[in-house]
């Protein structure tokens, strides 16, 4: 038995061969177990795709920049729509958000990989085959009936257009089997986070003392478990009326559409704050860091975030404030909705509490950090005026909400994502990101932001609808989509800015070091980029800021937690 | 009756509450308001829109002070504890958090929290749960892929694309009520000065009620996607006075004589429409042509535009029409039906006869 001559998976311990070839690199990185590398894989895959709905994004508008505009045709501009959402959704967010979280987190925590390693690396092929299945349609969309192509239902594909009736050919299906794949691998790995968190802290690192992007991440994954499973029921039942004759969404057997809207936003909703959960742990780490103090009320965040994750699962409807619910529920909807902006805005108050009274350090990840609570308290703002039901019958719908969701995902989430690229990137690659090209990135995204989606508000004010391939002239909406085309031309010279940026500082980056930020958490304690074991000997903490306690001996955390 | 009476108060407490508020919001919607056709939702002209103006006015107002406050607070922080160059190298105090502080923007949070709610659950209340006063118009919205049909009971006729309703007198109010059915998809009926939008769902029947103060055309658009041409789903309503609404509804009560004198042109395509496809989905009530799939015809040249708002309802457009739908709506379940131009000629000179 040569059993010496079978490399284990993951190529544990063995440091890479200087000679390797690109075919060995290649095998290295698809057979990988390792959390740091799955991590780097998420968050590429996530670049591309970022790249690519970019792209949808774009041709959305120019179409739109002119009223009555000819360059794509209304089938093509309602694909660009479905795909642009669900790509930068699931394919996006939630993975470039999984790639910080499974690279971050054993290190914070002070372990040396996730819980179920194989599991982790299961759960990014699923979702990576997702995409890739996803994207197939363009090619095999049509069906054997010629119809079809890529799925034009809308990211929230309501019943009945996704009936077969409305829905000729394959675009649908491709939409629901992409979705419920890459909810198995989302499923696994939340799973494997929480079970990572829950049992493999280091020594002395009770849950008080956690860092808070760990529990942050616990919630995220916490909240998934439970999002994650009525989306997979409804694409089950969608994918029985299709084929199978069911009749949970045939409105013409007696079917519900409302139902669907229920399932689907049960999942929808809570969603966002899966998603800008995990920018309020970066946010959570940078902001800190770069005022040089610790988080104020640390125990009041964690309990504001485990609020979060309980309100926001009871708040879907606020979608469907239109759709003829009962005044009862209606208002329900909006005490609820309206709950939920409480704990979001204790976060924002206790960072303004971390920064006041500290010495703040503008290195680009704090100026992103700062764009992200600038713009997040808006976004946050816009969201209580569509709480309220009756403003949302005229908002909802609009462009307005278009705008504002924007502002989450893209002023708050990305901005929060981008302090994280430039906040861990030297951990991960052992060098530093260039400052000045960052500075270029954050001010011109910057603008080319709020040209964009500032703007984007007053269309919607005006009675813009969205999902609209064409619109009318004269109804004062042209000039204002002129501006968020331009907009939109800006941001998409900074995302350049960034992309060179990555490349650059991968070969010529200035060294990192292990900890270029003068940092508190224990990823900092490591190597840059870390070994693949991570700790050699397991830390033992006893505050949480264990780097602040090696530090500063003589001042150490564990005398006031 | 009630429900002027509570607005004009609701609204007169509130403007107290936020005038300068109302004041900027006003500017802004006079400069995108020339003419009855805004659709601006700050702009509003019936009692639910003016309902949703009040309380949108005191929730930008309570959400503009949070935001000035905080904002404020943050720029303030960002600028006034930023590092200088000479500081002292040492880390600043260590401060883990404050419980009076945080108690306090707990609970602040609450209260604004309660108060909003509370005015909201008010306007709920007040459009959703509004009576219908005698007097009332009712109308059958059915919301097609991608067209309206208004049916009027009460009235015992139906039409197509173009709403009428009579204004109402804030004294005698004469609101019109509307039940939102859909034959396809779903859908969405979005006037903005109007109303807020409801959603017309297959097999769930929705309703919503305009209550207009002033005569005009009002436009809008379906706002919940339904299909490719979503975006070309045009609303308009005709807010007529109650004599003008009167004499369009005794028009349209009307059926076509069989007997009416036709040019030759014309009666050919009357011929030429009653045996092709045009019944299948056509009604033109008083003929054969009975279909319920496509808008009703009867008296298709009472309306000023064709293909659901898309284009002036002129000879010229119709027979294009005609000939080629998707030449005006890529994606329109019209077909064109492969007509010889004679053919087409001839049914456009029928259509045109439908007054």
């Amino acid at each position: 038995m040569a059993s010496d001559s079978i490399s284990l998976p993951g190529s544990i311990g063995l440091p890479r061969d200087a000679g390797s070839t690109w075919l060995e690199t290649l095998h290295e990185w698809v057979i990988t177990v390792d959390h740091k590398k799955l991590g780097l894989m998420y968050i590429g895959s996530a670049l591309i795709f970022l790249v690519i709905g970019g792209i949808e994004a774009a041709i959305m508008r120019i179409q739109l920049a002119v009223a009555h505009g000819q360059f794509v045709s209304p089938e093509v501009f309602n694909r660009m729509f479905t795909m642009h959402g669900t790509t930068m959704i699931f394919f996006v967010a939630m993975t470039v958000l999984f790639g910080f979280g499974i690279y971050l987190v054993p290190l914070m925590i002070g372990t040396r990989d996730m819980a179920f390693p194989r599991l982790n690396a299961w759960g990014f092929w699923m979702t990576l085959f997702a995409a890739l299945l996803f994207y197939f349609s363009f090619v095999g969309g049509d069906g054997l009936s010629g119809a079809g192509g890529a799925p034009d239902v809308g990211w929230w594909a309501y019943a009945p257009l996704t009936s077969p009736a409305f829905s000729r050919g394959h675009s649908t299906d491709y939409w629901t089997i992409a979705l419920l794949v890459a909810g198995f691998g989302t499923v696994a790995t939340a799973v494997n986070l929480v079970a990572t968190i829950v049992t493999m802290r280091c020594p002395g690192m009770t849950l008080g003392k956690m860092p808070l992007l760990a529990w942050m991440y616990l919630v995220m994954s916490g909240m998934l478990l439970f999002t994650i499973t009525p989306l997979t029921a409804a694409q089950l039942m969608l994918m029985v009326d299709r084929y199978l004759g069911g009749h949970f969404f045939d409105t013409q057997a007696g079917g519900s559409a409302v139902i669907w809207m229920h399932f689907f936003w049960i999942f929808g909703h809570p969603e966002v704050y899966v998603l800008i959960i995990p920018a309020f742990a970066f946010i959570s780490e940078i902001v800190p860091v770069f005022s040089r103090k610790p988080i104020f009320g640390y125990p009041i965040m964690v309990a504001a975030t485990v609020a979060i994750g309980f309100v926001s699962m009871s708040v879907w409807a606020h979608h469907m404030y239109t759709v003829g619910m009962a005044s009862y529920s209606s208002a329900f909807f909006v005490l609820t909705t309206m709950a939920v902006g409480i704990p979001t805005g204790i976060k924002i108050f206790n960072w303004l509490g971390t920064m006041w009274g500290g010495k703040i350090h503008y290195d680009v990840p704090m100026m992103f950090a700062l764009g992200f609570l600038f713009q997040f308290l808006i976004a946050g703002l816009t969201g209580i005026m569509l709480s309220s039901a009756p403003f949302d019958w005229q908002l909802g719908g609009s462009y307005f909400v278009v705008a504002h969701f924007h502002y989450v995902i893209v002023g708050g989430i990305l901005f929060s994502l981008f302090g994280a690229f430039y906040y861990w990137y030297p951990k991960m690659t052992g060098r530093m990101l260039n400052e000045t090209l960052g500075k270029w990135h954050f001010w011109l995204f910057l603008i080319g932001f709020h040209v964009t989606f500032d703007v984007m508000h007053i269309p919607g004010i005006l009675g813009m609808p969205r999902r609209i391939y064409t619109y009318e002239p004269g109804r004062g909406w042209e000039q204002w989509n002129l501006i968020v085309s331009i907009g939109a031309v800006i941001q998409t010279v900074a995302i350049l800015f960034f992309v060179v940026n990555m490349i650059w500082s991968y070969f010529r980056g200035r060294p990192a070091g292990k900890d270029p930020w003068d940092a508190w958490t224990l990823e900092w304690a490591v190597s840059s980029p870390p070994p693949v074991y991570n700790f050699a000997v397991l830390p033992e903490v006893m505050s949480r800021r264990p780097l602040w306690d090696i530090k500063h001996p003589e001042d150490p955390d564990w005398k006031y937690e | 009756m009630r429900i002027a009476s509570w607005t004009s108060l609701e609204l007169r407490h509130l403007l107290k509450l936020a005038g300068a508020w109302m004041l900027a919001a006003r500017c802004f919607a006079q400069s995108g308001a020339q003419s009855s056709s805004s659709t601006n939702i700050f702009a509003p002209a019936s009692t639910p829109a003016d309902a949703i103006f009040g309380l949108s006015i005191f929730v930008l107002a309570v959400t503009g002070v949070i935001f000035a406050i905080v904002f404020g607070l943050l720029l303030y922080a960002a600028i006034r504890f930023r590092r200088r160059p000479n500081d002292d190298p040492r880390e600043p105090l260590q401060i883990y958090g404050s419980d009076q502080l945080e108690l306090a923007w707990t609970v602040i949070p609450v209260l604004i929290v309660i108060v909003l709610f509370m005015t909201s659950a008010r306007v709920i209340h007040a459009v959703q749960d509004a009576r219908r006063p005698k007097g009332t118009i009712e109308v059958v919205v059915i919301g097609h892929q991608f067209w309206w049909e208004y049916r009027y009971p009460q009235y015992g006729f139906v039409t197509a694309n173009e709403l009428h309703v009579p204004v109402s007198d804030p004294a005698h109010p004469t609101p019109t009520f509307l039940e939102l059915r859909s034959a396809d998809t779903d859908h969405s009926f979005w006037i903005p000065v109007l109303a807020g939008k409801t959603d017309l769902i297959p097999n769930h029947p929705n309703s919503m009620w305009i209550d207009p103060h002033g005569a005009g055309l009002y436009l809008g658009q379906c706002a919940q996607y339904c299909g490719t041409q979503h975006a070309k789903m045009l609303l308009r309503a005709y807010v007529d006075s109650p004599a003008e609404f009167d004499r369009w509804v005794q028009a349209q009560q009307k059926t076509v004589r069989e007997d009416t004198p036709l040019s030759p042109v014309a009666l050919e395509g009357r011929r030429v429409f009653n045996s092709t496809a045009c019944v299948n989905c056509h009604a033109i009530s008083g003929t054969a042509a009975e279909g319920r799939v496509g808008p009703d015809l009867t008296h298709l040249m009472s309306r000023e535009t064709i293909a659901s708002g898309v284009t002036p309802n002129t000879a010229a457009n119709l027979r294009r029409w005609v000939q080629n739908p998707a030449a005006f709506k890529p994606g329109s379940l019209m077909p064109s039906m492969n007509l010889t131009d004679k053919e087409v000629d001839e049914v456009t000179a029928y259509l045109l006869t439908l007054h």
